[in-house]
């Protein structure tokens, strides 16, 4: 801000423009020369692909600075701050769009399951279209809709516009060109094989060049608050930002084979792995999944209930007691296993424990609705939000009883994980980021309201339909293969092959491809309803400044 | 807080000290990251210092040439989302498999294959169950073996030549982070891996001097290059017979 406003001011790149550009340009000339050299044509494309969206972007640094104003943007326009939601909206876009390509592969994936002849080619073998699936869904569509938010909920929350000139930029666009590198790896065979760590070597240094900024523009952001307290939503928030930046370096913490090489191995092995594993993975699920996305409720569900958030000491206890406990419940993956019984045993315990915030959590949420429960017979958007907290409470709930060791021996290994996760993930993550969506697209594009309330209240009711379809399948399917593997005859034999346990999943798989189709539907209307609102000329333009109440906190007593 | 005009001096309460977090936002981050590196450090840092965390057992070396090739195409075509190789200590998956899995089969795995769901059965102890020329057919065509499987077809593995041309570096990594490759071993690397895939081959004494009970397979590497499908099978046929489990004692190892 040091520059002078004066509009006669000469026209100067800015420091970060050269700075970004040069870094490119190296990066530019490094990724051409590996492209060249590399030891296998999947790794060459990857390489050309990095080298066109590095000139790509010194390209579009040059356009930017064509076109933009000599003086910095201003903080505020009119006493309101100037809130920068230009990466906001690609975010928002990108999920809508990673979010319909991932249920699609979903689909795909389960029907695969059921009809084997659909793995017709290497490519689109299951061993590489699972992971495609679980990358696209979290990370994707997960994962822009949690940078949308995040960064839409901090700047409102703080009265502060972010900060940084091209760094929201750069995260916005730098982390769907991992996707893109994350997933197009996975057809070509090029994985680490960790489950939801999948990405080789080269796509995790973006990733962490890309996180470390969203978490520099994050709390800048909230040191420049002018808003007395950190909103509970941001804690949250930065929570998850904090820690999946440790678990992304701890878990794939690995050696390259060769610069010329997409291989690299893991520094861990065997048990050590497998704990290293799984305390990544549970809090993938913990703070990739449920904290962030606690935030998105905590900022959401007031607003479009128009109440304050019930409980700020229930607040404050379980987002302490949920990022302590969530940490130590990775050893409930492993039961049985030749991990140290003392290792299962802790992590059984203290997943168990872990109800009880999520829960806490879960009675916030929800009790936010006092005072507004009519709301739900004639605002489906805000019916999202709730029933997904709902499905929030059922999942926290079947977790710690599938990490008891004795549920989880016949659990493990089937689909009853499976369908633990989806409910999770379609109920929980699923909704409340419909909902966020449904508020947040009308609200950034300035339009008075969405185009179609009826037609959420058609995708709310399909995917319903859907999502009970798929967990309840599910739940059949897992408890009956976990009974037939350790069923015996009268004689003391096993009584089923393994061959006999998979042909009496079929009808299951069927139905629960069909629960995907139904959910795949939902969102497909969802992205209509979304594009007519943003095209939508009798939407009309509402001015930005109209008066914005924050979501109330009420401080310390 | 309006009624506190009558209360002389307002009592500080507990809650009022979470302010401090509220108010400086690195001294929340600071809080979150103690807050959650306390659970990882006590369930991961003893794994690595507890004597008892790998059992002590003889048999178990690392992969040859050829066996590592086929290791790093089990991972490239995600084997371990529908196939677990961690044999749980539970009746029926003893019956079912075999002896439960030991931390110390896995160790020289990086990363660890133990996987977390079985669309098809466990692999831990396959290695020696069936025959060379079931596993190509199989990888073929399960359906053709086994008319109900849901497994994709592998053919692509047996028409694609094998590229081992950088086995020996993929050896060097993993010595780098601790698998106990020599100099000798990742020197002869292109030997043992051709010798390995033809039985008459005069290197196999070598092999097995350096892998100990390594099998060589009669793939016909005298005549013909060596296939992905080739160093698949090879791998898959040592899993789980490292350890001699005649002789192995269960109560040496209680944990």
């Amino acid at each position: 801000m040091s520059q002078t406003l004066s509009p006669a001011a000469a026209k100067t790149p800015r420091f970060g423009e050269i700075g970004l550009a040069g870094v490119l340009a190296v990066l530019a000339l490094l990724t051409a020369f590996i492209a060249v050299k590399a030891w296998t044509p999947g790794y060459a494309f990857h390489m050309v692909v990095l080298c066109l969206a590095s000139v790509a972007g010194i390209y579009a640094i040059y356009l930017r600075y064509q076109k933009r104003e000599a003086a910095w943007p201003p903080q505020e326009l009119d006493g309101v701050p100037n809130y920068n939601f230009g990466p906001i909206k690609f975010c928002t876009l990108a999920s809508v769009f990673w979010g319909i390509a991932g249920f699609t592969v979903g689909l795909y994936i389960a029907l695969e399951l059921a009809f084997p002849d659909l793995n017709f080619a290497r490519w689109v073998n299951f061993g590489r279209l699972r992971p495609l699936h679980t990358s696209a869904v979290i990370f994707a569509f997960g994962g822009n809709i949690l940078l949308a938010t995040s960064l839409y909920i901090v700047q409102r929350t703080s009265r502060a516009r972010l900060p940084g000139d091209l760094s929201p930029w750069f995260i916005a666009l730098g982390y769907n060109l991992f996707i893109v590198i994350a997933g197009t790896g996975y057809l070509l065979g090029i994985t680490h094989s960790k489950e939801y760590a999948e990405p080789e070597w080269y796509a995790d240094l973006l990733l962490v060049a890309v996180w470390l900024t969203y978490f520099g523009v994050f709390l800048g952001t909230i040191m420049k608050r002018s808003e007395p307290h950190i909103y509970v939503a941001n804690w949250f928030f930065l929570a998850f930002i904090v820690t999946i930046a440790v678990l992304v370096l701890g878990n794939n913490a690995a050696i390259p084979v060769s610069l010329f090489s997409p291989k690299s191995y893991i520094v861990w092995s065997g048990v050590q792995d497998a704990m290293i594993q799984w305390w990544y993975g549970h809090n993938a699920v913990g703070f990739y999944l449920t904290a962030s996305f606690l935030g998105m409720m905590y900022y959401f569900v007031p607003k479009r209930a128009g109440r304050p958030v019930y409980s700020y000491r229930l607040s404050i206890i379980h987002f302490w007691a949920l990022i302590f406990l969530y940490i130590w419940a990775g050893p409930h993956h492993l039961h049985f296993t030749a991990l140290p019984d003392w290792a299962q045993t802790l992590g059984m315990t203290m997943s168990i424990i872990l109800w009880m915030p999520s829960w806490g959590g879960m009675i916030n949420g929800m009790l936010t609705l006092s005072g507004a429960w009519d709301k739900l017979r004639t605002d489906p958007v805000l019916r999202l939000l709730v029933v997904s907290i709902a499905f929030y409470g059922m999942s926290t709930f079947e977790g710690p009883l599938m990490s008891i060791k004795t549920v989880n021996s016949l659990s493990h290994y089937t689909d009853w994980t499976i369908g633990h996760v989806h409910s999770g993930a379609l109920g929980w993550v699923g909704y409340i980021s419909f909902g966020a969506l449904y508020c947040i697209v009308p609200w950034l594009w300035n339009r008075r309201g969405l185009y179609s309330l009826k037609l959420v209240n058609w995708h709310f009711w399909i995917s319903t339909i859907g999502i009970v379809f798929y967990i309840s399948s599910m739940w059949v399917a897992g408890i009956m293969q976990g009974l037939m593997w350790r069923a015996y005859t009268s004689l003391g034999f096993l009584e089923y092959s393994f061959i006999e346990t998979v042909e009496a999943m079929h009808p299951m798989y069927v139905i629960r491809a069909l629960g995907g189709f139904l959910f795949l539907v939902g969102a497909l209307i969802m992205a209509y309803n979304l594009y007519m609102t943003i095209v939508s000329p009798d939407a009309a333009e509402v001015p930005e400044s109209r008066p914005s109440p924050q979501p109330r906190l009420v401080p310390a007593e | 807080m309006s009624a506190t005009n009558q209360a002389p001096t307002p009592k500080r309460s507990l809650w009022d000290y979470h302010a401090i977090f509220e108010k400086n936002s690195i001294i929340l981050v600071l809080g979150i990251l103690v807050a959650i590196s306390i659970g990882g450090l006590v369930e991961i840092v003893p794994l690595f210092f507890l004597k008892a965390t790998i059992e002590k057992v003889d048999g178990v070396r690392p992969k040859t040439p050829l066996e590592l090739a086929g290791f790093d195409i089990y991972v490239r075509e995600g084997c371990y989302l529908c196939h677990s190789q961690q044999v749980r200590a539970l009746r029926d998956e003893v019956e079912r498999y075999g002896h439960y899995s030991l931390a110390a089969e896995s160790m020289y795995d990086h990363p660890f294959q133990w996987g977390s769901k079985r669309n098809g059965p466990d692999l831990a102890r396959i290695g020696g169950k069936y025959s060379d020329d079931w596993h190509r057919d199989h990888l073929r065509h399960p359906q053709a073996v086994v008319p109900a499987s849901i497994m994709p077809r592998y053919g692509f593995l047996e028409e694609t030549p094998l590229d081992g041309a950088h086995i020996a570096d993929n050896m060097k990594t993993l010595a780098l982070v601790g698998v106990p490759y020599t100099q000798d071993m990742i020197d002869k690397a292109q030997e043992d891996l051709s010798a390995q895939g033809s039985p008459d081959s005069p290197g196999v004494a070598d092999l097995q001097a350096r892998y100990p009970k390594a099998s060589a397979h009669e793939f016909g590497a005298d005549k013909r290059p060596l296939t992905e499908a080739d160093a698949v099978i090879a791998y898959l046929q040592q899993l789980g017979t490292q350890i001699d489990f005649k002789i192995y004692d269960n109560k040496a190892n209680i944990r």
